[in-house]
C-alpha cells in the first residue's frame, strides 16, 4: 500500500501528501531484548497516523526511534526522502517534530505561558548576555515569539489559566498544556504518547477535538500511541498495530478492525 | 459630559458615532482582550470598521427595514454589527448565545432575517441547524473562522471579508443616504424577551426609546467619557445594549470585551470599571467566595478582617451617604481601608466603580450592606426590556437594600388597585413585533405599562417597593399580605442555603421547604469532621438542621420587623432530600423556582408540614442528565421555628 500514490483526499476533504517519514525495517534492542522486531511503515504528510497495539508492545520504543532518543540497531529512518543519521533529540527537534510525554514532563513551578514560550526556543537566536538585558533584538524577538505562543493559547483555550502555575492545575489541562508547547515549536510533525491516558470521557472528547484542530488549521501531521481503541479508531486516518515488537497490522481503521492477527492479539488468543 | 449638540441632529445611534468621531475620535471606544493583550479601537476606528461592514452588507443586498440577527459572545465586532445594520436602516436583533437551535429557528423566523451574523463555528452551526425548513435567511457571517474552513460557504462569508467587500463597493453615497434617512421614531433595535410564559416576544425599541433614556440615565449617574464598563452579560439582554450601545455612545465612554467567559474575573480586575453592573447572583458568589476563602485563613488575619469588617458595616453606608461619622470612626475607616477594603476591592476588581448597579432579583440586605461597607457604591434600579431597561433607580444618597428608588427622569409610575405596578416613560417599547394582542393588553392607549409586578411606593421617600410577581402574591387565610419571594430571597442570602420554597397562600400559616448549598455545607462538614456520604444524608444530619434552623430563627425576627409582612413568618420547615433542578421541572432554565409544579410534586410533604407529625416518609421520581429515570426515597425530618408574636397590622 506504501508509495502507491502521491498524494490523496481523505472523506471529509483534507489532502493527504506524500511520505514524510519512512521507517525501513527498523531493529532496536536493549541487551538481549528486542523491543522491536523489524517493523517498517511510514507517515504521510497531513495525516494523523496512531500506533496501538497491547502494553509492551514496543510502542512507546518506536516513538523514541521516531523522536531520535533511541538509535536503532538495524534499520534506517528516512525523513523527507532523505536518510537520517543517527541524531540527538534536540538535533531531530530542529528538524521540526516536537512531542509530549506519556507521563507529563512540564515545569511545575512555572506559569502555564512560560512553559508554552519554552516550546519556541528553537526560534529564539539571541544570545545570553543580550536575552539577560532584554535589548534591541533579543526584546522584538520576545515579543514575537510571545505573539505566537498567545495565538496558541487561543487556539487551546487556556487563555483562563495563562498565569497559573503548572503544578495547581489538574491533570488534563496539564496534558492541554503539554500539547501548547509541543505546538509552540510550530512543529511537521508532531508526536503524541499517550494524550488520553487518565483522562474522563469530557476530557478525552476535548483533546480528540483539539488534536482534529490542529491537523486541519495548521495542517500538522500527527502521530500518536493511544490504548483507548475508540478514540483511535474516530480520529486517525491510519494505524499501525504492534504486539511483542512486532507489526501485525496496517491500514485504515477498519482495515485494522477487520484483521484477525489484531483480534487475536487484543482478546489475548495464545501465541505460538 | 453632555455635549449642546442640538438635539434634532442627533437621531440615530449612527448620528452620534459621528458625533463622538468629531469630538473625540482618536479615544478608545471599544477595547477586547486577545492573544493576552488589550487591544483598543478608537471612535474614528468604529466608524471606519462599521462602514466596511455596512456597505459590505449593502453590497450584498440589504434592503431597508431587514432583520439582522446577531449572535456570540461580547465582542467589539458584533457591537459594530449592530451599529451597521442601523447605518444601513436595518433592525439589529441580538440573541441569546446560549440559546437552542430551536429558539434560534424560532427567532429567525419570527423576524424573518435575511442576514445573521454569527460569532464562532458554534453559532454557525446552530444557525445551520435552524436553517433547514427556513426560507428566509439568505446568508450567514462569521467573525471567527476557525473549525469553518470545510464548510459549504455558497450562503457564508467571513466578517472580514464581508467588510473588504465593502471597502471596495464604492457604495458610500447609498450609505450616506440610508443613515440619514433614520429618524427618532425609527427602530433602532428588536430584543427578543426570555418568555418565562409562552413563545418570546420582540421587543420594539425606537431610537427615541434608546436615546431619550440613555441620556437620562447618563445624566441620573454623571456617566461621562473616561467611565470604563465591562460587557460581559449577554448582548441579546436589553441592560447590555443600553450600557455597551446606547450610553456608551451617548456619553463616549470605553466598553471593555473579556477575553472568553473564563477570564471574566481576570479581566474584571485588569479594567477596573467605574461603572458597573452585575446581577445579585453575581455578587452573591463572590461574596460567599470571599467568606470561604477567609475560613482558611491564618487566625491573626482573620481576627483583622473581622475586626474591621465589623467596623466598615457600621460606617462604611453612612460614609458613602455622606452622613456625618465621628472622627475616630473615619479613621478606623481609613486604617481598615489601608490593610483590609482597598486590597479586597482590589482582588473583586471593584476598586474604581463609582456607580454599580445590580437588579433583576432582589438582593439580600447582608449581600447589599457588605459591598456598600466597603466603600462601594452599590445601588438597585428596577426595570424590564419594555420599559428599555429604566423604571426606578436609587439616586446616590438614598440607597437602601429594601427598595428600588424613585422613578427615573422621565417615568411616570401608578400602581393599580391590585397592587401591581405601572409605568410611563420616553422609553416605554414601540410594541410587541407581530404581536398586536400582546401589545395592546400590556400597554393601553395612554400609554401605561403593566409590569406584572406588585409593589408600593413608600411614604415620605417615594421609593417604590417590589414585593412580588404580582401572580405569587397572595392572602393568608387571615387577610395578611403572603409575599413568598421576600421570605425566600431572606432565606438565601444565608450561604447555607441554595434555595427556598415558602408555602401558605389561603393558609393560617406559612412553611417551608429549603435544599442546601452543597458547597458551603459540605465545607463546613469537611472542617468539622462530618463524614457524609450523599447529598441527601448531608442534607438531614442533625447538625445541619440545627444550623439551618437558626438560619429560619434568624428570618423570622426579621420578617416579624415588617409591620405588613409579618405573617409571612415560617413555622414549620423541612430541608430537602434533592437539590431543586430544572431537569426535573422544578425550576425554569433561569434557575426560578417553579412553585406550582413543587406544590403538586411534594403534596406529601406539605401535608405533612401542615398536620404536626415530626416526620415524613417520601418518594420522589428524578430524572438524570442523560434522560434516565429513577427513583429516590427519603424520611426528612420537620422542625419547627421561632415565630415572633404577630403585630397589629397597619392598614
Amino acid at each position: 500500500m506504501k508509495d502507491t500514490v502521491d498524494s490523496y483526499v481523505t472523506e471529509d476533504g483534507r489532502t493527504i501528501g506524500k511520505v514524510l517519514m519512512d521507517m525501513k525495517n527498523i531493529t532496536l534492542r536493549f541487551g538481549g531484548v528486542e523491543a522491536i522486531k523489524d517493523i517498517s511503515f511510514d507517515i504521510r504528510e497531513g495525516e494523523i497516523r496512531a500506533i496501538i497495539g497491547p502494553n509492551g508492545a514496543g510502542k512507546s520504543s518506536m516513538l523514541n526511534v521516531i523522536s531520535g532518543f533511541y538509535n536503532p540497531q538495524v534499520g534506517e529512518v528516512w525523513f523527507r526522502g532523505e536518510k537520517r543519521p543517527p541524531m540527538k533529540p534536540f538535533q531531530v527537534a530542529r528538524h521540526g517534530i516536537a512531542r509530549t510525554f506519556q507521563n507529563i514532563a512540564l515545569f511545575e513551578g512555572m506559569s502555564v505561558l512560560d512553559n508554552v514560550m519554552t516550546g519556541r526556543l528553537r526560534q529564539m537566536n539571541t544570545g545570553l548576555f543580550a536575552q539577560a538585558l532584554w535589548w534591541g533584538k533579543a526584546q522584538r524577538e520576545e515579543t514575537e515569539n510571545r505573539e505566537a505562543v498567545e495565538k496558541i493559547i487561543d487556539f487551546l483555550e487556556i487563555q483562563a489559566i495563562r498565569k497559573t502555575p503548572v503544578g495547581r492545575l489538574p491533570y488534563g489541562l496539564k496534558k492541554r498544556v503539554e500539547l501548547a508547547r509541543a505546538l509552540a515549536a510550530e512543529p511537521d510533525l508532531l508526536l503524541l504518547d499517550e494524550p488520553m491516558a487518565g483522562m474522563n470521557v469530557e476530557e478525552k472528547e476535548d483533546m480528540s477535538r483539539y488534536i482534529l484542530d490542529v491537523n486541519d488549521e495548521f495542517g500538522t501531521t500527527v502521530a500518536l500511541i493511544e490504548h483507548d481503541m475508540g478514540v483511535v479508531m474516530d480520529i486517525s486516518d491510519r494505524v499501525v498495530v504492534m504486539d511483542y515488537g512486532r507489526k501485525i497490522g496496517d491500514g485504515t481503521p477498519d482495515e485494522v478492525r477487520g484483521n484477525q492477527d489484531v483480534i487475536d492479539a487484543y482478546l489475548g488468543v495464545q501465541h505460538d | 459630559m453632555t455635549p449642546a449638540t442640538p438635539e434634532g441632529a442627533l437621531h440615530s445611534i449612527p448620528a452620534l458615532l459621528a458625533r463622538n468621531v468629531a469630538q473625540h475620535g482618536s479615544k478608545a471606544a471599544y477595547r477586547e482582550k486577545e492573544y493576552g493583550i488589550w487591544q483598543s479601537w478608537t471612535w474614528a476606528d468604529v466608524a471606519e470598521e462599521t462602514d466596511a461592514l455596512a456597505m459590505g452588507l449593502l453590497d450584498l443586498g440589504a434592503d431597508a427595514g431587514d432583520h439582522i440577527a446577531i449572535i456570540g459572545r461580547n465582542r467589539p465586532a458584533l457591537y459594530w454589527a449592530m451599529i451597521a445594520a442601523q447605518k444601513i436602516g436595518c433592525v439589529p436583533v441580538p440573541l441569546y448565545q446560549d440559546a437552542a437551535a430551536e429558539e434560534i429557528a424560532y427567532a429567525l423566523e419570527h423576524c424573518g432575517a435575511r442576514f445573521a451574523i454569527a460569532g464562532d463555528q458554534e453559532q454557525v452551526d446552530k444557525i445551520a441547524d435552524a436553517r433547514e425548513g427556513l426560507t428566509t435567511l439568505e446568508h450567514v457571517i462569521y467573525l471567527d473562522g476557525r473549525g469553518l474552513r470545510k464548510y459549504d460557504h455558497a450562503a457564508m462569508t467571513s466578517y472580514a471579508d464581508v467588510q473588504d467587500r465593502g471597502r471596495a463597493s464604492g457604495l458610500a453615497a447609498r450609505l450616506a443616504e440610508r443613515t440619514a434617512a433614520q429618524d427618532y421614531d425609527s427602530t433602532c433595535v428588536m430584543l427578543y424577551t426570555s418568555g418565562t410564559t409562552g413563545r418570546p416576544k420582540g421587543v420594539v425599541l425606537s431610537n427615541r426609546n434608546v436615546i431619550e433614556t440613555s441620556k437620562n440615565s447618563a445624566e441620573f449617574d454623571d456617566l461621562r467619557a473616561g467611565d470604563e464598563v465591562l460587557a460581559y452579560l449577554p448582548m441579546a439582554w436589553v441592560g447590555d445594549f443600553i450600557f455597551s450601545i446606547g450610553q456608551a455612545v451617548w456619553t463616549g465612554f470605553c466598553v471593555n470585551c473579556p477575553e472568553s467567559e473564563h477570564t471574566m474575573m481576570t479581566d474584571l480586575r485588569e479594567i477596573g470599571p467605574t461603572y458597573y453592573f452585575a446581577p445579585p447572583r453575581v455578587f452573591e458568589g463572590q461574596l460567599t467566595s470571599v467568606m470561604i476563602r477567609m475560613e482558611d485563613a491564618g487566625r491573626f488575619k482573620k481576627w483583622l478582617f473581622d475586626h474591621f469588617m465589623e467596623v466598615a458595616r457600621r460606617v462604611g453606608p453612612d460614609l458613602l451617604d455622606g452622613k456625618p461619622v465621628s472622627f475616630g470612626d473615619k479613621l478606623r475607616y481609613r486604617l481598615g481601608n489601608l490593610l483590609v477594603f482597598g486590597p479586597l476591592k482590589n482582588t473583586l476588581g471593584l476598586s474604581r466603580v463609582r456607580v454599580g448597579y445590580t437588579a433583576g432579583e432582589a438582593i439580600g440586605p447582608e449581600i447589599f450592606d457588605f459591598y456598600r461597607a466597603l466603600g462601594i457604591n452599590l445601588k438597585q434600579l428596577y426595570g424590564q426590556t419594555e420599559a428599555t431597561v429604566f423604571i426606578t433607580q436609587q439616586p446616590d444618597g438614598e440607597v437602601r437594600s429594601d427598595t428600588v428608588g424613585v422613578p427615573s427622569p422621565g417615568v411616570e409610575l401608578k400602581i393599580a388597585d391590585s397592587g401591581e405596578v405601572f409605568y410611563r416613560s420616553p422609553g416605554t417599547f414601540v410594541e410587541y413585533y407581530k404581536n398586536a394582542d400582546s401589545t395592546a393588553s400590556t400597554k393601553d392607549a395612554d400609554g401605561w405599562v403593566a409590569t406584572g409586578d406588585a409593589g408600593f411606593i413608600e411614604e415620605g421617600t417615594g421609593h417604590l417597593r417590589i414585593i412580588d410577581r404580582a401572580k405569587d402574591v397572595g392572602k393568608l387565610a387571615d387577610g395578611g399580605l403572603f409575599a413568598p419571594k421576600y421570605v425566600e430571597n431572606k432565606l438565601k442570602f444565608y450561604p447555607n442555603i441554595l434555595e427556598a420554597v415558602v408555602f401558605g397562600a389561603g393558609r393560617d400559616r406559612c412553611v417551608a421547604f429549603i435544599n442546601i448549598d452543597l458547597t458551603a455545607v459540605g465545607n463546613w462538614a469537611e472542617r468539622n469532621n462530618i463524614a457524609y456520604s450523599s447529598y441527601q444524608e448531608l442534607s438531614q444530619h442533625p447538625k445541619v438542621l440545627e444550623t439551618i434552623e437558626g438560619h429560619v430563627n434568624a428570618v423570622n425576627a426579621s420578617v416579624a420587623d415588617d409591620d405588613m409582612l409579618s405573617g409571612c413568618q415560617i413555622h414549620r420547615f423541612l430541608v430537602l432530600h434533592k437539590e431543586l433542578d430544572a431537569d426535573d421541572g422544578e425550576m425554569t432554565r433561569t434557575r426560578k423556582v417553579r412553585r406550582a409544579v413543587i406544590g403538586d410534586k411534594f403534596d406529601d410533604l406539605i401535608a405533612a408540614l401542615y398536620d404536626g407529625s415530626s416526620e415524613v416518609y417520601t418518594e420522589t421520581e428524578v430524572t438524570y442528565e442523560d434522560g434516565r429515570k429513577g427513583k429516590i426515597t427519603a424520611t426528612l425530618d420537620i422542625r419547627d421555628a421561632k415565630v415572633l408574636a404577630k403585630r397589629e397590622v397597619a392598614a
